[in-house]
């Protein structure tokens, strides 16, 4: 299992990084389970949540509260949601309470390069989800 | 019950506070305890298993052993037979039936072992599973109270933060805000490097008479005039 000041600091320097083609800040949030704030550049808007667990690395964007979704559309969009979900590379869709979610799961034992990998293509899929998901939104 | 079943009941009653854990922290340390126990009871069955088979081997041994001596023996009485000493076959006959004897032991001995062997196979068969299964039903209860945790720590970081207050809709809009200023910032940084670029700027220079314009003939013809002129 990584310790998740040891992936903090690797994301850091990997998301600094000139030739990163999507650099990133990495902020550590204190609490209960230690969170890390992934501000990719330019899209500070949809910050990617990374938790680690024994079993998993999970990398979290919050999409939109279920109060956006128009409430005559929720079922369509759940379907369209659950539908979509196994065409997403990499993704899935997800609810957190009442918060919508698209998100990342990696083994524990993966890459700081995987983890980067898994936040550039989230936090892509995560801008598409909104855009198509958009229509049911109030 | 499963553990997923639980928390699907959890999330269908819907009756829960935000926060509140799905699964509740004391069941899920008896079940670790549980697992502990498998683990434990797996070990044993496993040492068993070696024990139980190594004792099985012996008395196979030993039925060899013992059979060999009654064919060995019952040579023995047919010779003694042959050279009609009756009283010794009988002697001899009574230490076949004795070993004869000793061998159902064994042998009775052996079958219960190999049960023994096959049982305790089946139990560790079934408990490995079972512990996969358990271990794995432990790292969802796990998962969803990490998550939980996390988003608990996540909510908070949010309700501080005053620009995460943003609709879906409204952070879609300024990212692709700031993705059109960038495309424009390097629109127009092409259109710069056109105009000042080293392509532009050479062209200026030498409108300007800064940069020679490279009408190198018509200054050689010059020189070649001056010379002949002097």
């Amino acid at each position: 299992m990584v310790d998740i000041t040891t992936l903090a600091t690797r994301l850091d320097t990997l998301g600094k990084n000139a030739d990163s083609s999507m650099p990133f800040e990495v902020n550590p949030i204190p609490g209960d389970v230690e969170v890390l704030q992934v501000l990719v550049e330019d899209r500070e808007e949809l910050p990617v949540f990374v938790s680690i667990s024994e079993e998993q690395i999970l990398c979290i964007v919050y999409l939109f509260k279920e109060n956006e979704v128009q409430a005559d559309a929720i079922a369509d969009m759940n379907n369209s949601m659950l539908t979509a979900s196994i065409s997403m590379p990499l993704s899935s869709f997800a609810k957190i309470e009442n918060q919508y979610v698209i998100f990342g799961a990696l083994s524990a034992h993966s890459s700081a390069e995987d983890v980067v990998h898994e936040i550039e293509v989230l936090s892509s899929n995560a801008i598409e989800a909104i855009e198509v998901m958009s229509d049911y939104l109030v | 019950m499963s553990l997923l079943s639980k928390i699907f009941t959890a999330i269908r009653g819907g009756a829960r506070e935000a926060g509140e854990a799905v699964v509740d922290m004391n069941s899920v340390r008896i079940f670790e305890q549980e697992i502990k126990d498998a683990e434990n009871a797996l070990e044993k069955a496993k040492r068993d298993l070696t024990d139980v088979m190594a004792k099985e081997m012996q008395a196979s041994r030993k039925i060899e052993t013992l059979k060999a001596d009654i064919t060995k023996h019952e040579g023995f009485a047919v010779q003694a037979l042959d050279k009609g000493d009756e009283a010794l076959a009988l002697d001899v006959a009574q230490k076949i039936s004795d070993i004869q004897g000793d061998l159902n032991i064994q042998q009775t001995a052996q079958t219960s072992f190999a049960a023994h062997v096959t049982r305790l196979k089946g139990m560790i068969k079934k408990t490995t599973n079972s512990l996969a299964d358990m271990q794995r039903q432990l790292v969802m209860v796990k998962t969803t109270e990490s998550v939980q945790k996390a988003t608990t720590a996540i909510t908070e970081n949010y309700a501080s933060g005053s620009s995460k207050l943003l609709s879906a809709k409204e952070s879609l809009d300024r990212i692709k805000q700031k993705q059109q200023d960038l495309d424009d910032r390097l629109a127009a940084g092409d259109a710069l490097q056109d105009e000042f670029g080293d392509k532009g700027l050479e062209e200026k220079l030498k409108a300007a008479g800064i940069v020679d314009d490279g009408n190198k003939a018509q200054d050689i013809l010059a020189q070649l005039k001056a010379k002949k002129s002097s």
